[in-house]
This record gives C-alpha cells, sequence and structure tokens, in this order.
C-alpha cells in the first residue's frame, strides 16, 4: 500500500478549471500517453508515452485541493487525456485520496482497453464517466482510429451492468461520423444502456491543428 | 409613539420607542426562498414612460448634456416640481424643474461649474458667479487657502490625485428609510433632542456639532417643503407601499438636490420595502402587476440622476455614474436571509427597463443565500452584465446585518457610519520616486524632499525596498495632511446637512485612503527579486527605463512568491497611514479599487521595473496588469483573495470578464457554474467581483456602432457603465483587458 502512494503518473497538463467536462466546475487533468491514434485528435501532443511531467498522488491531491472551494460540493476532479486508463495504478492511488476527501471524480476516456482487474478497481472509485464513442460503425471506426471498437462497446455495457454513470461523447466529423444510419445504430445501442445521464455530441474543431504541425515541424 | 400608518406591524422591540429601522425590518420582513416565477411584466405605463425616458436619453447623448440651469444654486427646495409625463408617473421628483436639467452646485467650489458649463456651451449667470467668487467661499477655495506646498506638488506631479478638493467627496449614505417610516416631524424631534445633549461645555467640537444639527433640522424642513411641492406630506410616516417608495425617493431627491457627492449612494432598500409591499398585498390594496410597477417608476427615476461634471472628471470616471448604489440580498445575524420578493423586484428592473449601469445594482453574498436567488442574480448577470457581488459573509463579521455598500465597495453601518473619501496614492509611482531619490520619472522634477536616489546598475531587491518603505512613509504622510485639510473644508463649505440628518448622532467615521497600481508594484518588485532588472538612465541621472532580464513570478497567477509581496505592500501602506492623526479622529482604512482611473495614473506614470511601459494604463481595481495571468481566472481569483480584508476594509475590487461558452454549454450550466465560481470566490475570503459575461466580437461591433447598443452595460472596477459613453481609450481599456476564456 505505502508503496502505491509512491506511484507517478505522467501528467501532460492541467486546466485550473473547466465548465463543460462533467458537472459543475472542474479541476481538469490531463495525463500523458495515448494508444490510439485518431485522425482528428484535439490533444495530439499527449499520445507520447515518455513525456509529461511526474507527479505523486500527492503531489497533485495538494494542486488540486488549492481550488476545492470552487469544485466543491457540486463540482469535482475529471482525468482527461491521452488515454488515462493507461495509468490506472496512479489513478487508483489518485482516486482513494480524492474520494477521503469527498471530491467527486470522472474520468473523459475512450474505454478501448481490456477491462483488467486494475480497472476494474479505478472504475469502483470513479463517479462518473465521460465516454468518447468514436464511431458505432467499425468500417469507420478502424481506418479513424486504428482500432475497432468492440472493447468500447464492451466497456460501456460493463459500466452499465454495474451501475457505474456516465456521458456518452461523440465528435461529428462532416461526411464520416455523422451518417443517419450510424447515429441511429447508435441510438439503439444505447438504449440498451441503464447508465447513461447525457449524450453529447460535441462539433468537430480544427483548434489541435497546431499541435499537430508543431509536432511535425519538430520531427 | 403610535402612527396608524404602522397598523399591521409588528411592534416587537424598539422601534416605535426610538429610531431604529434594522428593528423595524427584524421584527417584520418576510423572508422569500422561492423562485422568480412571480414577478410581473412591466405595465402599459411603464413601457411608455421609459420609452419617453429612451428618448430623452437619445437627446441627451447628442447634447452631451440636455439643459443646466445656470442661475439657481442647487438646494433641497431650490426649484418647482418637475415632471417628464405626469399622468404616467406613479413615482414622482425630479432633482430640477425638468427632466435631466443639471443644476449647479457652486458650494464644491464654483470654477468646477465655470468649467463643466463651459466644456458643453453654457455660462453661468454673472449674479450668482459674482456671489461664490466674492461673497461665499467654497469648499475648493478653502482647500487650496490652506494646501502646503508639498501637498500641491504631490497632487500635480499625481503622486496623489483624485483628491475630492474640487468635487463633492459622496460616499455618504443617509438612511432615506427614516423618512418613511417616522415621517420628517419625528426625525427633527430627534434632532432636537440631540441639540439637548450637546448643551454642555461649549468647547469647539460641540459649538461645531450644534451648527451641524442646526443645519440638519434646516434640512429636514426644507425636505418637507420639497415633498409638499409635489403634493405630499412628509411629516408623517408613509401608509402604504406606494408612499414608502415616494417618501423614501423624496429623501434621497433631496440629498442629491443638495450635494454633488462622487457617489450618491441609496443604500439597502428593498426589503425594508418589502414590509410595506407585503401589507399591502395582504390587505388586497395591490396587486403583484402595480408593486412592479412602483418599484420600475422608482427605479426609472433613479436612473435619471444627473451631476454636472467637468470633462476632467469624466476621463477619470467615464459614463456620468452617479453610483446610486443599492445593495440587496446578504444573511440576518440571526440565519434568516434577507432576501425578500422585493430583492427580486429591483433586479427585475434590468429586465423589464432593460441592461443600465444604474442603480449600481449590489448583491451581498453568501454562500448561505437561498439557492433560487442565487439562480437568479447569476442569470441576471449572465444576462445583463450589470450586477456586482460583494462577501456578505466576510462583511457581516464587522458590520452586521444592516449596512450597505457606499459607491463601489465601501461598507458602512447605515445611518451609522460614515466616511471621508480620499480617492488613492500612486503606489507606483511611489516606488519610481523610491529609486529617483523623489524626482518624478517624467519631469525630472524634484517632488518631494531630496533622498539618496538608486545609483547601481541592476537593482538590488532589498536597497530598493529600504527606500521604498521612506518614500510609502512620506507619501503617507502628505496624503493625510491633504485628506484632512479636505475634509476640514468639505464639512465647513459643503456640509452634507441632508444626508447626515439621516444619521445617528453618534457615527463611526472613517478616513477612506485607496491604492492604484498595486499588481504594478507587485510585478516590479517580483521582477527586481526574481529577475536581473537594468536601470537606464538619462543624462541627469534620472532612471527612465529598466531592462528586465529573465522570468519572474507575476501577481494573479496564484503564486505565492508574488502575492506575498503584494499583501505585504498593502499591510506596510496601511501601517504607514495609520501613523499619521486623521480628522475628526476618524478611523483608517484603505481600499484597493480604481474605477476608470488606472487609465489616467497609467498614463501618469513612467516606464516601470516589471517592463510596463509608460503611459500604458494599470489593472483596475487589484486586478492584475493586462496579460499577465496566464493561468485563468481561479489564479486570478486565488491571489486577489489572499489581500487582507483586514487591512484594507474600504473594498478590494475585481473586475472579471468571461466568454459565455467558457461558462457552460447552455444557460442553465452556466447559471451553475457561475454560482460555484462565486461561491469559491467568496469561500477563498475574495471581497469584490464584478462580474462581465460577455464575448470580445460584440464590444467591437458596440465601438463601431454604438446606436445598435443603448443600453449595453458593462461592469467596471465597483461600478457599471453605459459602454458607448465611455470615451475611445477607454472602452480599448475595457477590450484588452482579459476577457477569460478559460478558468
Amino acid at each position: 500500500m505505502q508503496e502505491e502512494k509512491n506511484i507517478q503518473g505522467r501528467i501532460h497538463s492541467f486546466e485550473s478549471l473547466g465548465a463543460v467536462d462533467g458537472p459543475g466546475l472542474r479541476f481538469v487533468v490531463f495525463m500523458q500517453g495515448c494508444h490510439m491514434r485518431c485522425q482528428y485528435c484535439q490533444n495530439r501532443d499527449t499520445w507520447d508515452m515518455h513525456s509529461g511531467t511526474l507527479y505523486t498522488a500527492k503531489d497533485l491531491i495538494k494542486k488540486i485541493m488549492k481550488y476545492k472551494n470552487y469544485i466543491m460540493p457540486h463540482g469535482g476532479v475529471t482525468i482527461s487525456g491521452g488515454e488515462p486508463l493507461l495509468q490506472a495504478s496512479f489513478l487508483i492511488s489518485l482516486f482513494q485520496e480524492l474520494k477521503k476527501e469527498g471530491v467527486h471524480t470522472c474520468i473523459d476516456t475512450a474505454g478501448n482497453l481490456e477491462i483488467t482487474k486494475e480497472i476494474a478497481s479505478l472504475i469502483e472509485l470513479t463517479d462518473l464517466f465521460l465516454l468518447d464513442i468514436k464511431c458505432i460503425n467499425d468500417k469507420i471506426c478502424i481506418p479513424l482510429t486504428g482500432f475497432s471498437n468492440k472493447k468500447e462497446l464492451e466497456f460501456a455495457r460493463y459500466l452499465s451492468e454495474h451501475g457505474k454513470p456516465m456521458w456518452i461523447r461523440q465528435v461529428l466529423i462532416p461526411g464520416i461520423t455523422d451518417i443517419e444510419d450510424d447515429l441511429l445504430q447508435l441510438k439503439e445501442f444505447i438504449s440498451t444502456l441503464k447508465t447513461v445521464e447525457k449524450v453529447e455530441f460535441l462539433p468537430y474543431h480544427n483548434l489541435g491543428k497546431f499541435k499537430w504541425e508543431k509536432l511535425r515541424n519538430s520531427l | 409613539m403610535k402612527f396608524k400608518q404602522w397598523e399591521g406591524f409588528n411592534p416587537l422591540g424598539e422601534w416605535t420607542k426610538e429610531i431604529d429601522v434594522r428593528g423595524f425590518i427584524q421584527a417584520n420582513y418576510t423572508p422569500y426562498e422561492g423562485d422568480d416565477s412571480f414577478l410581473a411584466l412591466p405595465t402599459e405605463k411603464t413601457k411608455k414612460l421609459w420609452n419617453e425616458v429612451l428618448k430623452l436619453y437619445e437627446e441627451e447623448r447628442k447634447k452631451g448634456v440636455l439643459d443646466v440651469d445656470t442661475k439657481t444654486p442647487s438646494a433641497i427646495d431650490a426649484y418647482e416640481a418637475g415632471y417628464i409625463d405626469k399622468d404616467l408617473e406613479e413615482i414622482v421628483g425630479l432633482q430640477t424643474d425638468k427632466p435631466l436639467k443639471r443644476a449647479i452646485m457652486p458650494n464644491g467650489g464654483i470654477k468646477i461649474v465655470e468649467k463643466s458649463c463651459t466644456a458643453y456651451g453654457y455660462e453661468v449667470d454673472p449674479e450668482t458667479d459674482y456671489i461664490y467668487h466674492n461673497l461665499r467661499r467654497t469648499h475648493n477655495d478653502g482647500v487650496f487657502a490652506v494646501y502646503t506646498p508639498d501637498i500641491r506638488a504631490a497632487r500635480s506631479s499625481h503622486l496623489i490625485t483624485g483628491l475630492p478638493d474640487g468635487y463633492g467627496r459622496g460616499r455618504i449614505i443617509g438612511d432615506y428609510r427614516r423618512v418613511a417610516l417616522y415621517g420628517v416631524d419625528v426625525l427633527i424631534e430627534e434632532k432636537k433632542r440631540e441639540l439637548d445633549i450637546l448643551d454642555t461645555d461649549f468647547t469647539e467640537s460641540i459649538i461645531r456639532e450644534r451648527e451641524e444639527i442646526h443645519d440638519q433640522i434646516l434640512a429636514l424642513e426644507s425636505l418637507k417643503k420639497m415633498a409638499a411641492r409635489y403634493g405630499f406630506d412628509i411629516s408623517v410616516p408613509a401608509s402604504n407601499a406606494k408612499e414608502a417608495i415616494q417618501w423614501l425617493y423624496f429623501a434621497y431627491l433631496g440629498a442629491t438636490k443638495d450635494q454633488n457627492g462622487a457617489a450618491m449612494s441609496l443604500g439597502r432598500t428593498s426589503t425594508f420595502l418589502d414590509i410595506y409591499i407585503e401589507r399591502d398585498l395582504k390587505n388586497g390594496t395591490l396587486t403583484e402587476e402595480q408593486a412592479q410597477e412602483l418599484m420600475d417608476h422608482f427605479v426609472m427615476k433613479l436612473r435619471m440622476i444627473r451631476f454636472l461634471r467637468a470633462p476632467e472628471y469624466n476621463e477619470l470616471f467615464s459614463g456620468d455614474p452617479v453610483w446610486v448604489t443599492e445593495s440587496v440580498g446578504g444573511m440576518g445575524v440571526d440565519g434568516r436571509t434577507l432576501v425578500t420578493k422585493n430583492s427580486f423586484r429591483v433586479l427585475h428592473t434590468l429586465t423589464n427597463l432593460g441592461p443600465a449601469p444604474e442603480p449600481n445594482l449590489t448583491i451581498l453574498w453568501s454562500t448561505r443565500l437561498p439557492e433560487n436567488f442565487k439562480k437568479y442574480t447569476s442569470k441576471l448577470s449572465i444576462q445583463t452584465s450589470s450586477i456586482q457581488y460583494e462577501s456578505d459573509d466576510l462583511m457581516r463579521v464587522t458590520l452586521g446585518d444592516d449596512y450597505g455598500i457606499a459607491c463601489c465597495v465601501s461598507a458602512m453601518k447605515i445611518g451609522k457610519q460614515m466616511q471621508f473619501f480620499g480617492a488613492r496614492a500612486n503606489l507606483a509611482k511611489t516606488l519610481l520616486y523610491a529609486i529617483n531619490g523623489g524626482r518624478d520619472e517624467k519631469t525630472g522634477k524634484q517632488v518631494t524632499p531630496k533622498y539618496q536616489a538608486i545609483t547601481s546598475e541592476y537593482l538590488n531587491y532589498d536597497e530598493v525596498m529600504e527606500k521604498f518603505d521612506v518614500m510609502m512613509d512620506y507619501v503617507a504622510k502628505i496624503y493625510i495632511k491633504a485628506l484632512n485639510a479636505i475634509h476640514y473644508m468639505h464639512d465647513k463649505y459643503s456640509y452634507e446637512a441632508l444626508e447626515m440628518a439621516l444619521h445617528d448622532k453618534e457615527i463611526l467615521r472613517t478616513m477612506a485612503c485607496g491604492i492604484a497600481g498595486l499588481s504594478v508594484v507587485a510585478d516590479s518588485l517580483s521582477a527586481i527579486k526574481y529577475a536581473k532588472v537594468k536601470v537606464i538612465r538619462d543624462e541627469t541621472g534620472l532612471a527612465v527605463d529598466y531592462e528586465v532580464d529573465g522570468d519572474f513570478p507575476k501577481f494573479g497567477n496564484d503564486d505565492d512568491r508574488v502575492d506575498e509581496i503584494a499583501v505585504e505592500i498593502v499591510k506596510t501602506f496601511m501601517r504607514k497611514l495609520q501613523k499619521y492623526a486623521t480628522y475628526r479622529n476618524s478611523k483608517h482604512t484603505l481600499s484597493i479599487l480604481t474605477i476608470t482611473s488606472n487609465v489616467v495614473y497609467g498614463k501618469a506614470t513612467g516606464n516601470t521595473p516589471d517592463g510596463r511601459r509608460a503611459g500604458e494604463p494599470f489593472g483596475p481595481g487589484a486586478n492584475p496588469l493586462h496579460g499577465r495571468d496566464t493561468n485563468g481566472a481561479v489564479a486570478v481569483m486565488n491571489s486577489i483573495a489572499k489581500l487582507p480584508y483586514e487591512y484594507s476594509e474600504d473594498g478590494i475590487s475585481y473586475t472579471f470578464s468571461i466568454t459565455p461558452s467558457t461558462l457552460g454549454k447552455d444557460l442553465d450550466t452556466q447559471v451553475n457554474n457561475l454560482i460555484g465560481l462565486l461561491d469559491g470566490y467568496f469561500k477563498q475570503t475574495g471581497h469584490h467581483i464584478n462580474v462581465n459575461v460577455f464575448d470580445r466580437a460584440l464590444l467591437l461591433d458596440a465601438m463601431d456602432h454604438p446606436e445598435k447598443y443603448p443600453q449595453l452595460t458593462i461592469r467596471v472596477s465597483g461600478y457599471a457603465v453605459n459602454f458607448i459613453k465611455l470615451t475611445r481609450e477607454q472602452q480599448l481599456d475595457v477590450i484588452n483587458r482579459t476577457i477569460q476564456e478559460k478558468f
């Protein structure tokens, strides 16, 4: 246990308060590292698994609690990325501490991973998931993201079965992920889930374009 | 005391035995925790009347001022009754005999009156001019008769500026509610009793007080006569809601006829009035529509208060401000909320009549306010950007639950406390003087006595701090000297007899000093401490510019390294001020508030060691310098909340602007998030916050097409302005000021 507390998380950046990633005002942590390769990624600079800044859960809690007057009682902490689930053991020790302080926890994920024992215990500690469904149609999903959506959908079913609240999100890319048939199929899938509180369609924007360009130039 | 007008009121407590408005409120008000669904739309009458007012506004905007009476010095009863449209007006009374016609108030200073008249193409009547130049000394003349060379030098070099030595000091709130509750005769009787108490050793202070109370009684008599011209007998208490509003308004109106104060604030009246409205609603003599109509008409009148002011004044405080500040909400010391239905009604005028800078609607925020009220005010903020918030949880500790805000952020117990308004000392310039041994960085003139200037190539933090400390001491001394002279003369030549008649005999007076340029000083000192600052000197050895090598922590980013410097400056300057004796033993207080004068102060100040260029505006109030806050809004809030209210009890002002989309995706989310932000900031012990919610593009468009935005209102350090009335320079300052796109 003592050892676990010293696990370090690889963090890309913070947003001291966000108003759009979960309920209320939230401290948002962007984790470094993602295995997916979504062509429309707006945080391209979070892919690399080896960069970022290392934080212990204790240091991070200290930083977060500076904002406790704003994020409590109606908001909380949202972990985004990158893919947070890649650093499940770090998040477990972080969330254990946050739970002691009574802070609402939320993870913004694509859910495209095997549900290991570790991830299962992280799910336990998480109050809300923002589940990013890339595309319900695998013919589009695979070339778009480099992965099949099979695990994503399983992840959603798992959350539903375990009574975990979730907000389903999908980015609407004109001509690619806004096909009517696919959206109808998505609707059907969502209707089979019991714990969906909200469905959000996010407009596609190219605000992340400069990050791609910056990275390309530095290569 | 017993009056038939009090039938139905609970006599519990002392309020029927002595003047005790708070006691009356506590025994009779009905807290309201419901939502805004009961509110009524404007009546036909209201719409018609408001349209007429808008037409007058338009004419006024074209001409600068609509009309001026250049002969009659204003006084409580100096004018015939005036109306906008008598048949439509539920609440009557104008400052002069015609709407928006401005009066002259030469007791403050005849030169200012002349200047103001000339600026708009008028000329003061020769006879009046002769009287005030030759027969009657003014406040302004009195002050300059005693000013010393060091005060004059500090003043003309803008080390201390904005001093109320040529205009009315304001920031005194009469307890206008007393007139409605007791009628004027009871108040006169009380003042006569006070004279009896003062029949003892005839020392100078007793004689002065006797003369003042004598003037107060005359003012109350005048007030009755003024009301009589409109057909009302206010010698007796108001008997219903309409009369209560009318009586209260007459009292306030009388004050605005008597004084051209820099801020003529209203106090805390809406919950008081709610008691009358509730009684009438219960009796069936008033409907909700009529109640709203009364409040709409009352607020319309408040929006029409005008003073004749010189263009220089407008440069300092743009947009014709009056600071008719009305404090709304808050919690009682017994734990009940002071929010009533009428708290909603007075705010609802922003919807019924559209947004406006006046009255300066100020929410006394507590984290314990009813959720519905929080939602309502946040929604209005998002829709109108016309509201400011101040921490009731912070102020209630020392001021109880019947205080109000004068001007922007100055809290005072209503009827029991007043302040000697003291504008502000330019601490950024003080720092430059410390470096230059008291020579002005722009003119090279020796302004203070000759101190040793810093001669090293690079600035050393300890050396600068040592010299800065000495210079702050000098400024504090000159500053208090000037304020003592000003307020002595103001009491003597331009005493606020009516406003003070609506106070107790024993009052707390504060000497309200102020700071400008706090964030510039904090950043400069931080640069000296954490980076390398090289001094550039001209041929006479005067430091005129600075080269900063390296990065340094900047105020507004929740970084203790620099925030602690800011805190220390506030404490140190306050302690310096406290060393010097004040006029009438007033209590030293301090504010960190600039209103829009941050632009003018910046203009008068040379290059600073933080890299700010000469002439660039300071941050308004306690705000960080434009663009220096890179960690989002909450980091700014945390930095400002660290400034100690205990050392700055006259208020710490923060102006906050955010785009709607940053606040959330839909109105519901935006409302909840703004509540979270306000709760958080005030829990963090923030004192004041102006909330603006708009996009930059909107303001840019309004600059080019003012005709499309006649009522566009924005909050600037402590008050609100009609955006299109700002000078172009000020408009740009507002637009360039960080509009937060992240928290």
